[in-house]
């Protein structure tokens, strides 16, 4: 009871600063731009009232500014030295990275919400099927807060947040590439790196199919990366 | 209240702390000292569970720092090194998140931060932001920190570190204040801030304790020396120096002379031996220019304690 007032309060405090501080509107700006611009840019070529280009692209996108919004979680707080308040404080370990993390998954699933106006917008001009938009969007909340996952390990690693991003983004990027760049493996191996892979997890999402094993891909991506950000905290001790 | 047994920390290879045991008992103001890289700050660390000791044990009123941090982490407030606080908030925001962590009901939030925006003086920046303070505000800040739950015990790593004299003394007023009821150990390397505040010391060299006790006790346990010096007319050097190396508890005559003065320098025992003194110069219708009894000072016995070697 107190341990999840501590995570509400912990969170609190890491949401509200995002938007104290400017780095939330350049974050959701530049997500923003990046991908109105892969997606409006190609979309009436297509002429398809559908949404597949926008979501095609995201995990990339996302390998890329999920780290942005996380790297100064722990880092910052190493490096000012704040961390130590923090943590001399009644709480437990577990509470500080639930807080965190769920600070981060909420802001990435924030910087989603501007995006239902292109799905908006399609249903205008065309026929759109709202079934794999919804399934998309689902999706792209799970993909965010496993990025965020990822993310809060690598800014528990390190003092430095410019480390602690370029870390988060190789991570990121891998899970969402490594399908591809091993695309020369043979068939039984492929599929392994394909079931590690994030993108074909979300691209699976992203045609409205919301399977298990979707759902529990993602869950184990979060359970990993929180459990690595504990125990590299803890070995701070 | 605080039991300390076989505290030891290695960091890699360097021993910060080795083997420390400590009892503090409730209600007192416990001075740390020692040199820079003594361990002070690392002792506090593993009391306020920021870090784990390598070794030994520590309780708290009973709980112990393996098991029951959480609760025993309630019981403490903590005033880190410069007070590190965040810097993006403002000061009534910080001290109500600080408030909402430690438990403190909403109802009875806003009269508890008046409290403490009253007794570290806050009330003039309580609208600010953080970073736009001065050191002293934000030591300020740190110290409402700790003192926001009303903890029994308070642990502050040098409080009076980069302020100005009129705040040092007030910061230490409250820390007396804070004393009479409370638990506090606080670190420093600053003497006279010892002297002034604490009822018992600490001194802490190379993660061992050298010296523990009141600071009358340091004085007196310091090999139990104290000397007098005096200044004579009329009197000639041999002579003198004969009748005072005779008086009963002298260990030792030293002479010298300055604008036809004898200045004489006695070393004596922990006795007091004035008395016999002023009646031996009496007796030899010396005139007496000067008398004073020296004894070790603080700065003494702690550069003796801590030197190198």
């Amino acid at each position: 009871m107190a341990a999840a007032a501590n995570v509400m309060h912990i969170f609190g405090r890491e949401f509200r600063h995002y938007f104290i501080t400017p780095i939330a509107y350049i974050v959701i700006s530049i997500f923003l731009i990046l991908t109105g611009w892969f997606f409006f840019s190609t979309f009436f070529l297509y002429n398809q009232a559908e949404l597949r280009n926008f979501f095609s692209l995201l995990p990339i996108v996302f390998s890329f500014i999920v780290p942005t919004v996380t790297m100064r979680l722990f880092a910052e707080e190493y490096n000012v030295g704040s961390y130590e308040i923090l943590v001399t404080m009644p709480v437990t370990t577990r509470d500080v990275v639930l807080g965190k993390f769920l600070a981060a998954a909420a802001f990435t699933a924030l910087m989603l919400l501007p995006t239902v106006v292109y799905a908006v917008s399609v249903g205008f001009l065309g026929d759109l099927d709202w079934g794999p938009a919804a399934g998309g969007y689902i999706g792209a909340v799970l993909l965010g807060a496993a990025f965020s996952a990822v993310g809060l390990f690598a800014s528990a690693l390190t003092k430095n947040q410019i480390i602690a991003f370029i870390i988060g983004m190789i991570v990121c990027f891998a899970l969402t590439m490594i399908d591809k760049i091993l695309f020369f493996l043979p068939g039984p191996m492929l599929g392994f790196f394909e079931y590690i892979g994030a993108d074909y997890h979300f691209q699976n999402a992203a045609k409205g199919i919301l399977d298990s094993r979707d759902l529990l891909y993602f869950a184990s991506v979060i359970f990993v990366g929180l459990f690595a950000t504990h125990l590299v905290v803890e070995a701070r001790k | 209240m605080i039991e300390i047994s076989g505290l030891t920390r290695y960091y890699g290879d360097l021993c910060a702390l080795d083997h420390i045991d400590l009892t503090i008992e409730k209600g007192r103001i416990l001075g740390l000292l020692g040199p820079n890289g003594a361990g002070k700050t690392t002792a506090m660390r593993i009391l306020t569970g920021y870090l784990a000791p390598t070794e030994g044990d520590v309780t708290v009123k009973g709980l112990s720092i393996d098991r029951d941090m959480v609760e025993i982490k309630k019981l403490i407030g903590y005033l880190p090194e410069s007070a590190p606080v965040y810097q993006d908030m403002i000061v009534y925001d910080y001290l109500s998140y600080v408030a909402d962590i430690r438990g403190i009901p909403a109802d009875g939030r806003l009269a508890r931060i008046r409290g403490l925006a009253e007794i570290c003086g806050l009330g003039e920046v309580m609208h600010r932001s953080i970073h736009e303070l001065s050191k002293g505000y934000r030591q300020r800040v740190g110290l409402a920190h700790a003192m926001t739950a009303d903890p029994q015990i308070l642990i502050l790593d040098e409080p009076t570190s980069g302020l100005d004299p009129n705040q040092i003394a007030e910061i230490r007023e409250i820390i007396r204040k804070i004393g009479r009821e409370k638990t506090v150990i606080l670190s420093t390397h600053i003497l006279s801030e010892v002297e002034a505040t604490c009822d018992r010391v600490v001194i802490i060299n190379r993660g061992k304790i050298v010296a523990d006790g009141s600071t009358d006790e340091l004085r007196r346990g310091a090999e139990g020396e104290c000397s007098i010096n005096l200044s004579l007319a009329g009197a000639a050097e041999k002579e003198a120096k004969a009748a005072l190396a005779a008086i009963p508890g002298v260990a030792g005559v030293e002479t010298g002379r300055s604008n036809g003065e004898l200045r004489l320098r006695l070393i004596c025992g922990g006795e007091d031996i004035r008395e016999r003194v002023y009646r031996a110069i009496r007796e030899k219708d010396w005139i007496l220019l000067e008398f004073s009894r020296e004894t070790k000072s603080l700065e003494k016995i702690f550069s003796e304690l801590t030197k190198e070697g």
